[in-house]
């Protein structure tokens, strides 16, 4: 049985139906890239897969259960955890805090343990300490754990909220656009990093990417959208080759 | 966890100190009446601008109505002294704790629908409650309307309050290091992120709304119990901006910043009261010149703390190489 699979999801706005009939099934341990020009709908997709949008029609269900109209905060503890398109950060908040947030409900105690900061309290947050710091460690950042996240240089910053996301402890992670403003030097950079997420935490991982070269690098699996509705489906070979993919990229 | 004793141990002497120096120049006679009175009121303002940066500055949400909740929790308490009667310091204590959840009540009232919209929603809708609160203090005859509410047991003193606040500031400070704090923060830095990796924020914005809420009821009960007289008029608008003027010049997000600032701008219109007419005029002109040149306010999101302090003392010794 799939992961995460949407069924003939589509959603309108106003009289504008910005996806439509959109279905895809993603296996554990699965590498998925979704492509598309601008404006196709893709970050619109995964804003339904985490309950951002509400989809008008169809069904998304992760690991057997449906998830339309639950709360985002409801769909990460389900398993599914995501990243944005334009980093979202807490900014002001040390990098180390970032990854805390993050394990909240792995952290074991209620408002009166916290203020009263007894042992639970201790050893609570000694655990959470040591998890985040080890998050941060396979990331190569426990050097900037006291650091503001605003401080980080950008690539820094994209690994940050990756990490963060798996803090949450996910069995899919949705990335938008992850090279977003990367030099090449740093794209490869993630897509080793994105490799590596895969096997050391085996779990799913679908891709929002415009970089052809990164999806094309590292995707089992590609969907090509356009006008929010899927123009192909198939291995990066396939989709090198499909005229229709060509046509939306290059114009017909 | 030693470093964690040593600045619990710290903090202690360091409150314990301030306490038994005041305590002595009161006995003393040093500090007379009218200082005992402002240093009362600074108190009290500490712990409305500390519980009113938990909503503001921790949460990040703008609330306009704080004066409202301190007049729930001032009215509550004094109302519930007057007819249970039990004398002493335990009647007073359960008068505050009365208070503090009659203005919590409040908070979950009007935070549960304004709270689970995005944006400044709840600005307007606690400016409206502050409001409506002093249009009921005036028209009720439980509240004694515009003529106030007389003849309260005078319960506070300066040792009351002065262990209440500190108390209320421990608590917010113990609150604001947990995850519980950390979940309220990360909904001020980003709501859509924190909704992202699983923070319920509309529990969490509630949680921080109610407990400001609260400690204004709290604050308000021990002012109801020093002055033994409640006038409406003095829970009007400028009440609640006063408070948040105070606590965006101590720093949005630092409860030591909204204590300097609460004890800064009590005793400010205090000391100009010789320059009599120019005293708002000078009053104001000082918070556009801090805002000009420290806009986020005194400590911006730093706490202060002695170990901090003799750090950066010792530094620019290690720096120059001096010595």
């Amino acid at each position: 049985m799939s992961l995460l699979s949407c069924k003939d999801i589509g959603i309108s706005f106003g009289g504008l139906k910005a996806v439509d009939g959109f279905s895809i099934d993603i296996n554990q341990k699965e590498l998925v890239g979704l492509i598309g020009p601008n404006g196709a709908g893709k970050t619109t997709i995964f804003n339904m897969m985490t309950g951002v949008y509400l989809p008008t029609e169809g069904d998304i269900q992760l690991d057997g259960k449906t998830i339309v109209g639950k709360k985002p905060y409801d769909i990460v503890r389900m398993g599914a955890a995501r990243t944005f398109q334009n980093i979202r950060l807490f900014r002001d908040l040390t990098v180390i805090d970032n990854v805390k947030i993050a394990l909240h409900h792995e952290i074991d105690y209620g408002l009166f343990a916290g203020i009263l900061r007894g042992k639970k309290y201790d050893r609570a947050e000694e655990k959470a300490q040591v998890e985040a710091m080890e998050l941060l460690k396979i990331f190569e950042m426990e050097e900037y754990a006291e650091q503001k996240a605003k401080n980080l240089p950008y690539g820094k910053q994209r690994k940050l909220e990756i990490a963060r996301a798996l803090a949450t402890n996910p069995k899919v992670l949705l990335l938008d656009e992850p090279a977003a403003g990367m030099n090449p030097q740093e794209t490869q950079e993630l897509m080793d990093t994105i490799h590596f997420i895969r096997d050391h935490f085996q779990i799913a991982v679908l891709l929002i990417e415009h970089d052809m070269n990164l999806v094309m690098g590292i995707c089992e699996r590609l969907i090509v959208i356009d006008y929010g509705k899927i123009i192909a489906k198939g291995t990066p070979d396939e989709i090198r080759s499909n005229e229709q993919v060509i046509g939306a990229y290059l114009g017909s | 966890m030693t470093e964690k004793r040593k600045r619990l141990v710290i903090n202690i002497s360091l409150i314990l100190s301030v306490y038994v120096i005041l305590f002595v120049l009161i006995k003393l006679k040093v500090i007379n009446r009218y200082y005992e009175g402002i240093m009362i009121a600074c108190l009290i303002n500490v712990i409305l601008a500390t519980s009113l940066n938990l909503a503001t500055g921790f949460l990040g949400q703008l609330a306009l109505g704080h004066a409202g909740f301190m007049a729930v929790g001032a009215y509550t308490a004094a109302i519930v002294t007057k007819t249970v009667g039990m004398p002493g310091t335990l009647q007073l204590l359960i008068s505050l704790v009365i208070g503090g959840i009659a203005a919590g009540a409040m908070g979950v009232v009007i935070g549960i629908p304004a709270l689970r919209l995005r944006g400044d929603y709840l600005a307007i809708i606690t400016l409206g409650f502050g409001e409506i609160i002093r249009v009921m203090l005036f028209n009720l005859d439980i509240t004694g309307g515009a003529r106030g509410l007389r003849g309260i047991p005078k319960l506070a003193g300066f040792n009351v309050v002065f262990w209440v606040c500190v108390l209320v500031v421990a608590i917010l400070y113990a609150v604001t290091h947990s995850k519980q704090g950390r979940a309220i923060m990360s909904i001020r830095e980003d709501e859509i992120a924190a909704e992202a990796v699983g923070i319920p924020t509309v529990n969490y914005k509630l949680l921080g709304f109610v407990l400001a809420a609260f400690f204004a009821g709290v604050g308000g009960g021990l002012y109801a119990h020093y002055m033994t007289v409640l006038d409406p008029k003095t829970f009007n608008f400028m009440r609640s901006v006063e408070i948040l003027v105070i606590v965006v010049l101590g720093g949005m997000g630092s409860l030591t910043g909204s204590i300097i600032a609460a004890i800064g701008l009590t005793i400010l219109p205090e000391a100009l009261r010789s320059f009599s007419e120019y005293r708002l005029l000078l009053y104001s002109a000082l918070l556009i010149v801090m805002m000009i040149f420290k806009p986020g306010g005194i400590l911006g999101q730093r706490e202060f703390s002695v170990q901090g302090l003799l750090k950066r003392l010792k530094k620019p010794v290690v720096e120059g190489g001096e010595e």
